[in-house]
């Protein structure tokens, strides 16, 4: 396994929003502004990241039956550790990020990758994963932030981006514009799937 | 505290504040059991009942966390008895209903990860409720959820035959169609209790 293909798996083919379907939840309920989705995006490739090295080191010692268990009391620890630390030093985050950062325990992402990548592969190549992933999330999240910023209250980063007469379409910054933004994402990432699938496949046909 | 408060606390959480619609708690079940009605019910109810018996046993060890000055541990303990309660509706459900514990399959030991039971435990502690309000929150919660599940899951069951776009299949217009049900919800935003 490479850096290079990990890094395409967990950015495009295996990408954890889009393909796999993990973390639905928080990537729904924080993307309406930019800044908010760069701290969640932030905070979960840091705690992915460390669970991930710590569960790979352990992953021989920790019995199988109770492993679940194990992974959450990992996880947990860690995102204390980053709840404290932006209680104290990034506030504003912490306020308006609000119960999803302690929820990232349950972010089925963490568990997901320790369960499914973490537990069975060395310490180098679950740090990459982790730090790859969590990338892939944090892309998903920044341009769902981007659309429904921009279009729902016409800013970016709290600047004005769209001219005076623009009358943003506040629906996109409600709860509906999270489900149908998503889904349009998705859409078009199984379009583009597909369509690079057939690329290939033709590709082969050719070379027959 | 009265009776109207427990009331409001109720009909937020079921149709204002819905879990699923309003707060964007539990969505990976929601997505992942809704095919069929008879499983997304199930899901609800077991989903119903581990929600109010976190939120009073939580309630308790977040007063025992504050006395004891380990306030901050709150996310660990709380996780480690929600994973507790599960196993034992695990074991409960295989025991006497087990028609309902094969057909939730995997998803059961999942409720563990369902966030809007972690998350019902950790507003009750945001929100300051006190015992009977945290019990209410939580199974009223519980309820919110059973309703939006079962709704999605009998406009899902329809989908099957719908002629969408190839790229929307399976979950994109799912979440098309949550999201419209979700505007349906807005509607409930205009509704006051007294």
């Amino acid at each position: 396994m490479n850096a290079k293909k990990q890094l395409k798996e967990g950015l495009l083919t295996q990408n954890p929003v889009l393909v796999q379907l993990l973390g639905m939840c928080s990537t729904m309920a924080i993307t309406t502004s930019i800044m908010n989705g760069l701290g969640m995006g932030v905070s979960v490739i840091i705690i992915l990241t460390l669970s991930n090295i710590i569960i790979s080191l352990l992953r021989k010692i920790i019995p199988n039956e109770v492993r679940i268990a194990c992974f959450i009391v990992v996880i947990a620890g860690f995102v204390t550790c980053v709840q404290l630390l932006l209680k104290a030093f990034l506030p504003e985050i912490d306020k308006s990020l609000g119960v999803f950062i302690p929820l990232i325990v349950v972010n089925c992402i963490i568990l997901g990758r320790a369960e499914a990548f973490a537990s069975k592969n060395a310490v180098g190549a679950s740090t990459l994963d982790g730090i790859f992933q969590g990338l892939g999330y944090t892309v998903v999240l920044i341009i769902m932030c981007f659309f429904r910023e921009l279009f729902g209250a016409g800013k970016l980063l709290d600047i004005q981006i769209m001219p005076d007469g623009y009358t943003p379409i506040g629906i996109l910054t409600l709860p509906v514009g999270g489900f149908i933004c998503l889904g349009v994402l998705i859409a078009v990432m199984q379009w583009a799937l597909a369509k690079s699938a057939k690329k290939n496949e033709n590709k082969e046909k050719e070379a027959k | 505290m009265t009776i109207t408060s427990l009331l409001a606390i109720a009909l937020g959480a079921i149709l204002t504040n819905n879990f699923i619609f309003a707060q964007f708690l539990g969505i990976c079940p929601f997505l992942g059991v809704s095919k069929k009605i008879d499983t997304a019910v199930g899901m609800g109810a077991a989903v119903t009942f581990v929600m109010g018996l976190a939120s009073a046993v939580c309630f308790g060890i977040n007063r025992l966390l504050v006395a004891a000055g380990l306030g901050y541990m709150q996310t660990v303990a709380f996780i480690l008895v929600i994973a507790a309660l599960v196993q034992f509706v695990e074991m409960f459900l295989k025991k006497n209903v087990p028609t309902l514990y094969t057909a939730l399959g995997v998803y059961l030991p999942l409720i563990t990860t369902n966030c809007a039971v972690l998350g019902v435990a950790l507003l009750n502690v945001q929100n300051d409720y006190n015992f009977i309000q945290s019990v209410v929150y939580g199974i009223t919660g519980g309820l919110g959820f059973l309703l939006a599940i079962f709704l999605f899951a009998a406009v899902r069951e329809q989908l099957e035959f719908a002629d969408n776009p190839k790229c929307f299949d399976g979950f994109p217009i799912a979440l098309v169609t949550a999201g419209l049900i979700a505007l349906a919800f807005m509607g409930f935003s205009g509704l006051k209790v007294w």
